[in-house]
């Protein structure tokens, strides 16, 4: 029971569940890096992104556009507007086959 | 791809295809571009369908489409830690023709919308993303595309290209979205034996129930969980406005997975297997948060335009209404040859006399009010389940006694008061 419920509840098993069809380069990016490392600290797009893409590493913020469920969140809760975002190359991206 | 139609519409959702099937069906030129794979591979919603709308564009439109089951059951959680009160509606004139509302799985039920506005003469094409309107002299004239030269040109563009319309933002009707305007939404579709759905709901074979979750689901933040039945699987999911994610730092796909293992949940999701995950915004910021919808030779529809009336979980047939308001006024425009934004015009105003717009104008405060006075969700919700405990849990005390624990349990004269002005204020914001 207590296996079961386990099961399924990160966020990688969920997004083993979507299928996408990832362009070869992001159609996310960061506008001025300089911003992330130095004016916010909360580097919130790294807890609210659905997906969870957004990854602080160290001194830069890696974007796992690959993952994206291009559902906006990003530009707009990003507190310094500093995503520059745009939808990925028709038919790339995420495939819902259900939802 | 540099040919000229009478319409161009972007995006292929309920909004878009509505507007596509209308104008094909009324003798237009029309294509519809779609970014995804096909219709309905971008698009995400809680799932349930309105029958009336979806009508008003096809008759009769249940008898083939893909619907999951109609609904006959409405119920409403209000949600503590280990309790909730519940209230609902069932009834037998929802089970037959003409029907309310059945769930859906949009994927599919695009894509066959999608063909019926094919089958009227449309044009789709799929996988390609509009980057933007092409305007001369102020007026669009047609779009651009990521294709190779794939330049169009119409003398009307629909804006049907959802909650991120990068279009009309970039047409200034709109600024961008403030984190409190909008919603993010995250579900999970989960397989579940079409026996044990219905032994779990108490349904009989193709009916369906749809369940509202209020207060502990989003852990007291404005928004709303929601569980509903499919043919053999569960929609189960979670929205909360952004800001309030933001506010209190919450992971949204752990907020799902608090639902899903709340006392009052996890016993119907039991067995069940996950088969997809899905995050999607919701534009819940009203009438206020509403741009411009025409200009000269463009008019915006669907949630491009933020038609959705977040109270009443509606947002597909605000959508469908649109699309098919905005293509009768595009024929009209093309018996006139006029399509200036004082003729386009009167798409808006058809709309907003129409339940659409109505409706939008009813709730133009609630989303705010509930915003910014959290105690609805956080306190009274609560004080309800322990009034409700209180009251049913029979333990040697006379019912007066208990009635007077609760008065008192309520609080303070102040406090009593003010729960009396929030009552009020909300009626107020939803009268």
């Amino acid at each position: 029971m207590s296996e079961e419920k386990k099961k399924g509840q990160s966020i990688e098993e969920k997004q083993y569940l979507v299928r996408f069809n990832a362009d070869t380069k992001s159609h996310l990016h960061v506008k001025n890096p300089e911003i992330c490392m130095t004016d916010c600290p909360d580097k919130i797009c790294t807890i609210f992104c659905p997906a969870e893409i957004y990854k602080w590493e160290d001194i830069r913020m890696h974007i796992g556009y690959e993952g994206c469920h291009e559902c906006g969140s990003c530009r707009i809760g990003c507190p310094h507007e500093n995503i520059d975002w745009v939808y990925p190359k028709g038919g790339h991206g995420i495939i819902f086959r259900l939802g | 791809m540099s040919e000229r139609f009478d319409c161009i519409v972007v995006g292929a959702g309920p909004a878009g295809i509505a507007c596509a099937y209308e104008l094909a069906k009324g003798g237009a030129k029309v294509v519809l571009i779609e970014r995804g794979e096909y219709p309905g591979s971008k698009n995400v919603m809680g799932g349930v369908l309105y029958r009336q709308m979806m009508e008003d564009v096809i008759p009769g439109f249940y008898q083939e489409a893909p619907l999951e089951r109609p609904i006959v059951e409405q119920r409403f959680m209000m949600m503590d830690k280990e309790s909730a009160v519940t209230f609902g509606y069932k009834g037998m004139e929802w089970g037959k023709e003409p029907y309310n509302n059945f769930t859906v799985l949009r994927a599919k039920f695009d894509q066959w919308f999608a063909s019926k506005a094919v089958e009227q003469g449309a044009l789709l094409i799929n996988e390609t993303v509009v980057t933007e309107c092409i305007v001369e002299e102020g007026r669009v004239v047609g779009v651009r595309t990521d294709r190779p030269d794939g330049e169009v040109y119409a003398d009307v563009v629909v804006l049907a290209d959802g909650v991120n319309s990068l279009l009309a933002k970039s047409l200034g009707f709109h600024k961008e979205y403030r984190p409190d305007e909008v919603a993010l939404a995250t579900m999970e579709i989960l397989k579940l034996d079409k026996k044990v759905i219905e032994d779990r709901f108490n349904l009989e074979p193709n009916q369906g129930c749809t369940i509202e979750l209020f207060g502990d689901a989003t852990k007291g933040i404005l928004g709303t969980g929601f569980l509903y039945t499919n043919k053999d699987s569960l929609s189960i999911g979670v929205g909360t406005l952004l800001s309030g994610l933001i506010k209190h730092k919450i992971r949204p796909y752990e907020l799902l997975e608090y639902v899903k293992d709340h006392p009052m949940i996890r016993p119907y999701l039991q067995g069940s297997e996950q088969q997809e995950y899905l995050a999607h915004l919701i534009p819940e910021g009203g009438y206020k948060s509403m741009g411009k919808v025409v200009g000269d030779g463009v008019i915006v529809v669907g949630d491009a335009a933020q038609l959705v009336n977040a109270i009443h979980r509606e947002g597909s047939n605000l959508a469908m209404t649109s699309g098919r308001i905005a293509a009768e006024t595009i024929l009209l425009a093309m018996q006139a040859g006029d399509f200036s934004e004082a003729l386009l015009d009167r798409y808006r105003v058809k709309l907003m006399n129409s339940f659409v717009g109505q409706d939008m104008k009813k709730y133009k405060d609630s989303t705010h009010h509930f915003d910014k006075f959290p105690q609805y969700f956080d306190q009274y919700i609560p004080m309800m389940n322990r009034a409700a405990s209180q009251m049913f849990t029979v333990d040697g005390k006379s019912k007066w006694e208990k009635q007077k624990k609760i008065w008192k349990d309520i609080g303070s004269p102040r406090e009593k008061i003010k729960i009396a002005r929030d009552a009020y204020r909300a009626w107020r914001v939803m009268k």
